[in-house]
């Protein structure tokens, strides 16, 4: 119970943060991010597979959560 | 529910993960897979067949659905007093709805997962939503699952299916995924889990100490806590090589309520040859420490309020050696294919069980309760699928 | 500690915050266009200062980004379409090797002149902070508007303001 607090706490205090703090300017300018938009920067090529092998493990380790990653790429719109 | 019962929880939980990793500022491309999987180890075999395809319906509105069937058949170390085979089915169909607006996707998901002892749902949400010039993601998600739980009282060919229970599952996660510099992107996941209600294997059966049986030990009944909440922690980091590589390295801290502490490791190398290849290495390591109310041999019946022995919660800890090729056959495109690949993953698993013994009997003279060797397996994981982008 | 409920509602109030702040895709901008001179594919000389006198749309892209693609046929189009009026569009590639750029143009040639800024100096210039960026110059050599990123549809946008511009 105390750790859903902590997250949730945790959440709303980012995301106050971060609708006040928008201005900072970007030290990685969008033209310089060729490599992060490489297919081999991104975190997940193939959801399908690692969805699978985390189930796998998941189904033989008492562990289980907190995988994947999101973000990165061309930051293009 | 077959030992797989647990392959079906994960598995919808991991569902979440098809969920989880779009980056707020275009929706990802077109694609549909066609997937196929093998595992064998421990006595099981298992064979996975999936079909997914995403579009867009419109630039900023994109859908996803996905079906996929296990077949397992075997006879795990577990199957103590059945000596028959395992033979099941597990279905699993599940859609994803994605809208993006400016710089925030939403996602929403429902998965179903049926076998014949074990039904299990699970709904989710999600929100990543880009910032600080685009080079921060902030994800958050939640989900709620919901399964019944039944027990095969018959044989794999002739079955007789009671419905013991029910367990109620939620997952709150947060993500923050940060580009650091031209080269490097770090990220942090947390993901809290909390279940209630019917949380064991029905398959599953603790031993303890009974001069009376000439084995030495009787079998019993496991009782599990009716709550259960974790907490999972991960960093990684993703390198780019100047050559043209890609180097990743994940940690990930577990801690449970039920006394389980796990630490993952892994490191992932990525090498492609121009436009045609990607060859990717992976090794992983895995280590927990035992549930508190696990153990081989408990001292006699009734011991303890809480007694498990199913190897999932005993200590041990697992190595993972995986390589992967990925070749595009359309590296250009055709027609209206961007892109189309095929791509091999092989794994090799060894597991090793440091509080868990092998007690099957292989004909072998008896060993004294509590002296069995310890168990270790290897598992080979294969899949192989095809990918088309348009 | 607050109650679960309280902090799920303040979270999601926050969320909604976050998500509601807008970014607009396009702005009036003001000041005079700084002038450049990159290279072409073919190795010649070029820069802003060849179309004095017409309306000049910059439109910063690379290979590696996917809505770039997908304007530049359309760019190519209005290119050919307004081009007797006295309007020019130049295509500046950010990216930083030439071959990658090369090999996409023959695969899907245009029309419209295309020079290279590996330096990244001209997007320095012209304070590009979005991929891809179009910036729509007047015949005085001013600029007036700044388009960020690409959504189907923005081309109606771009032409709107050309036509506008022409008829200065």
């Amino acid at each position: 119970m105390r750790c859903r607090q902590m997250l949730l706490s945790g959440t709303v205090l980012g995301a106050m943060l971060v609708s006040s703090g928008c201005s900072i300017q970007p030290w990685v300018k969008p033209y310089e991010r060729d490599r992060l938009a490489d297919p081999i920067m991104a975190w997940d090529r193939d959801a399908i597979s690692s969805a699978y092998l985390d189930h796998i493990r998941e189904s033989r380790e008492g562990s289980r959560g907190a995988t994947g990653g999101a973000g990165g790429g061309c930051g293009c719109n | 529910m077959t030992n797989r019962h647990i392959f079906a929880r994960a598995a919808v939980i991991a569902a979440l993960l098809l969920v989880r990793s779009t980056s707020a500022d275009v929706l990802p491309d077109d694609r549909a897979d066609v997937f196929y999987s093998k595992y064998s180890g421990g006595g099981m075999d298992i064979t996975g067949y999936s079909a997914t395809a995403r579009a867009k319906i419109t630039e900023n509105f994109a859908v996803e659905a996905n079906y996929f069937i296990d077949k397992v058949s075997g006879a795990s170390i577990d199957v103590l007093s059945q000596a028959s085979q395992i033979k099941d089915e597990r279905k699993q169909k599940s859609g994803t709805i994605e809208y993006l607006h400016d710089k925030t996707t939403y996602t929403a998901s429902y998965t179903s997962s049926v076998e014949r002892d074990y039904i299990s749902d699970t709904a989710s949400i999600s929100l990543s939503q880009d910032m600080f010039g685009d080079l921060t993601t902030v994800t958050l998600g939640f989900s709620d699952t919901h399964n019944t739980v039944g027990e095969n009282n018959g044989t794999a060919n002739d079955p007789n299916v009671a419905w013991i229970g029910h367990a109620l599952s939620r997952a709150y996660s947060g993500g923050v995924s940060q580009i650091v510099t031209k080269n490097f992107i770090a990220g942090v996941n947390l993901q809290v889990i909390t279940d209630a209600g019917y949380l064991a294997n029905p398959y599953r059966s603790i031993r303890y100490l009974d001069p009376t049986n000439p084995k030495g030990y009787s079998l019993g009944n496991q009782v599990y806590p009716d709550t259960h909440t974790s907490t999972a922690v991960q960093v990684q980091g993703k390198y780019y090589l100047p050559y043209r590589a890609a180097v990743t390295a994940i940690y990930r801290y577990y801690t449970d309520t039920w006394g389980v502490v796990g630490n993952t490791y892994e490191l992932d190398y990525t090498h492609p040859i121009k436009n045609r290849w990607i060859f990717e290495g992976r090794v992983r390591y895995y280590k927990q420490s035992a549930a508190s109310f696990y153990s081989d041999l408990f001292p006699f019946a009734d011991s303890q309020n809480f007694v498990a022995r199913d190897q999932n919660l005993a200590a041990l800890d697992n190595t993972t050696v995986g390589a992967k090729v990925t070749y595009a056959f359309l590296p250009d495109g055709w027609k209206f294919f961007k892109r189309g690949t095929v791509t091999f993953d092989a794994s090799r698993i060894r597991f090793n069980y440091l509080d868990f013994r092998n007690i099957k009997d292989y004909g072998v003279p008896q060993y004294t309760p509590g002296t069995e060797p310890l168990y270790s397996f290897n598992a080979n994981v294969f899949q192989v699928f095809v990918s088309v982008y348009f | 500690m607050l109650s679960t409920r309280v902090l799920l509602k303040r979270c999601a109030m926050a969320a909604i915050v976050v998500a509601s702040t807008a970014f607009a895709a396009g702005g009036d901008a003001s000041g005079p266009a700084p002038s450049f001179t990159l290279t072409t594919l073919a190795g010649q000389p070029s820069g802003l200062s060849a179309y004095k006198g017409q309306v000049v749309m910059v439109n910063f892209w690379a290979t590696w980004c996917g809505p770039c693609q997908q304007e530049m046929p359309l760019l190519d189009q209005m290119y050919k379409k307004y081009k007797p009026a006295g309007f020019t569009l130049i295509g500046v590639n950010v990216d930083k090797e030439a071959p990658p750029v090369k090999q996409l143009l023959e695969r899907k040639p245009v029309s419209f002149p295309v020079l290279l800024d590996p330096a990244n100096q001209v997007s320095k210039a012209y304070h590009v902070d979005e991929m891809p960026s179009s910036v729509i110059i007047d015949r005085k050599g001013q600029i007036r508007y700044i388009h960020r990123g690409y959504k189907p549809g923005d081309e109606n946008d771009y032409q709107d303001r050309i036509r506008q511009l022409i008829r200065e």
